[in-house]
């Protein structure tokens, strides 16, 4: 028979929190932040397949650092918690909270019974009608949920860049004055945070994604290439995204694009084209 | 008979998600729902025994809908009568719905299956989307719908049919497109117009002499809405514009812009523009 050594529960407590840590802090950052029209998610990453932040239902999108496995599968089961959710009772039974408690129950239980805890870190972020109802909700590896306002930075060297992020935020920021800021905390080399940004972060290296407030539908929506490049260019006077037409809202909704001209094309030169 | 299961809430041990939410592979709504409640979807429930729907028991049926092709997409209409037997269950149903943002889908057969089925389809689309970051192409929703018509079969068999239509844009192929179903799941795909429910023989005709498949959206509009009318002429569970009522058929248009609902008022219009010029065509006749 082999003998067991003795390890204090504080002790596999503690040692679980610090491999989780340290799985978190290899990582890059993601900055999630309120702005006057909606809620803008800020991720440095290069990729433009594996997202860092994504949509969850029709008010509610996901961030996460870490390992990318482990969020991954934490993002599908959001999604399918979400849909199942409004499917059983209604889209609007969908909330934040809702998802953010499912998400802790399932950390926290990783992290108490399982060999090893999940190494990873989720901002749930839901928009809501005016920007006192915006919810952002930080969940850490061992389960422990802290309800954000405003605007949070996780994943990397977070408690260095904090600082440099609550300095800068206002919650009546423009989205390209939001996007700036948020560059700016991802950029800064969290040694020394009061020296400013160390590199340089093009466009095409950060996913950005934004919940916009008012659509009564889907309201997640990526933004990229050409359009990030005017809203992230000083020089260039572009500060808001346009609005997206909603084109499944009832049609006495607001946004509603009407019919479309009655202008026969042929299919080869299609209007899409 | 069993206690029927309560709404899915995630309650696995110590209340974490169960484990049919976390296993990889799927980014079907409906596998994922199969595996975690089957239940909650429609098809997978056991059947009551014996034959035929008890006598008595007559549940509302949504009738008929028309598609169409124009260059630039497509146009769905469907009347607003559902009937229980000879009796008028309900005047102003909706039958056309939006599956997602390039597509939409109109059913005709018993309304309470059918809606739970778009309902699942929709969520189908959009949870495909999410997951995989990716629109399925037009086929696929298409075969997507096919597999829940399939999955409704037995009920059908004791009278409790679905059969949807479904119409699209077709992102790759850039242009309007239009399937058809059987009760059985066959998927066919319809050139240039069809129609389906119990006034469907009557809006054929109409739509085989008024479809002109290369002139614009407007008319394709009021295309649709004659062979309505036409429907509704004959068929006595297809309703007709209710004009007191204000209660119009409800007609989408799908385009590469994606679905949009016609508005209300602007239908109200082009029913007014085809019941005045048949109002005109009668006086004529009446003169001569």
């Amino acid at each position: 028979m082999t003998q067991q050594f003795y390890v204090s529960p504080e002790q596999v407590m503690r040692d679980r929190a610090d491999f989780a840590r340290k799985g978190i802090a290899r990582g890059r950052s993601v900055v999630v932040l309120c702005f006057d029209a909606g809620i803008a998610l800020v991720a440095d990453n290069p990729s433009r397949a594996l997202h860092k932040v994504s949509e969850i239902y029709d008010r509610i999108a996901f961030a996460a650092v870490g390992k990318y496995n482990e969020f991954e599968n934490l993002r599908v089961a959001g999604v399918r918690y979400a849909d199942l959710r409004g499917y059983s009772y209604d889209r609007a039974d969908v909330t934040a909270r809702g998802l953010a408690n499912a998400y802790a129950q399932t950390l926290g239980s990783v992290f108490t019974t399982e060999s090893k805890p999940l190494e990873v870190e989720i901002l749930v972020a839901e928009v809501g009608a005016t920007s006192e109802d915006d919810e952002i909700y930080r969940l850490t590896y061992d389960g422990s949920v802290a309800d954000e306002r405003g605007a949070v930075v996780v994943g990397g060297a977070a408690d260095a860049l904090a600082g440099v992020l609550a300095e800068g935020w206002r919650p009546e920021l423009r989205l390209a004055d939001a996007l700036a800021l948020a560059r700016r905390v991802l950029a800064t080399d969290p040694a020394d945070p009061s020296a400013g940004p160390r590199r340089d972060l093009p466009g095409s290296s950060l996913e950005v994604a934004v919940l916009e407030r008012g659509l009564p539908r889907r309201s997640f929506r990526r933004i990229h290439g050409d359009l990030l490049e005017r809203l992230l260019s000083e020089d260039d006077p572009t500060v808001d995204a346009p609005r997206a037409p909603d084109l499944l809202a009832p049609a006495r909704a607001p946004g509603h694009p009407g019919l479309p001209d009655d202008t026969p094309s042929s299919p080869d030169e299609g209007p899409g084209a | 008979m069993p206690a029927t299961p309560g709404p899915p809430l995630p309650g696995g041990p110590a209340g974490r998600l169960p484990a049919p939410f976390h296993v990889p592979g799927t980014a079907s709504f409906t596998d994922f729902v199969g595996s975690h409640d089957p239940s909650l979807l429609p098809g997978r429930r056991p059947l009551p025994p014996g034959g035929a729907l008890a006598p008595g028991l007559d549940p509302p049926h949504a009738t008929t809908i028309v598609a169409l092709t124009y260059p630039g997409g497509v146009v769905m209409a469907g009347d607003r009568r559902a009937t229980a037997g000879s009796m008028i269950a309900h005047r102003e149903i909706e039958k056309v719905f939006p599956a997602d943002t390039h597509s939409c889908v109109g059913i005709a057969g018993t309304a309470g299956i059918a809606v739970e089925m778009v309902r699942l389809f929709q969520v189908e689309l959009e949870h495909f989307e999410k997951i995989e970051g990716a629109v399925l192409s037009l086929d696929g929703k298409a075969n997507r719908l096919s597999t829940m018509v399939r999955g409704n079969l037995g009920l059908a068999m004791q009278g409790l049919a679905v059969v949807p239509l479904f119409a699209g844009y077709d992102l790759a192929g850039r242009r309007g497109r239009i399937f058809s179903y059987d009760v059985t799941g066959g998927r066919y795909e319809e050139r240039g117009h069809h129609s389906v429910g119990s006034g469907s023989v009557f809006a054929r005709g109409a739509l085989k002499k008024l479809h002109r498949p290369t002139r614009g959206v407007d008319e394709a509009v009021a295309t649709a809405v004659e062979a309505l009318h036409d429907a509704a002429d004959d068929d006595s569970a297809t309703g007709g514009s209710d004009l007191v009522r204000g209660i119009h058929p409800v007609v989408a248009v799908v385009d590469a812009a994606g679905y949009r609902r016609v508005p209300d008022a602007r239908v109200a219009e082009v029913v007014r523009g085809v019941l005045d010029a048949r109002a005109a065509e009668r006086q004529e006749e009446d003169r001569s």
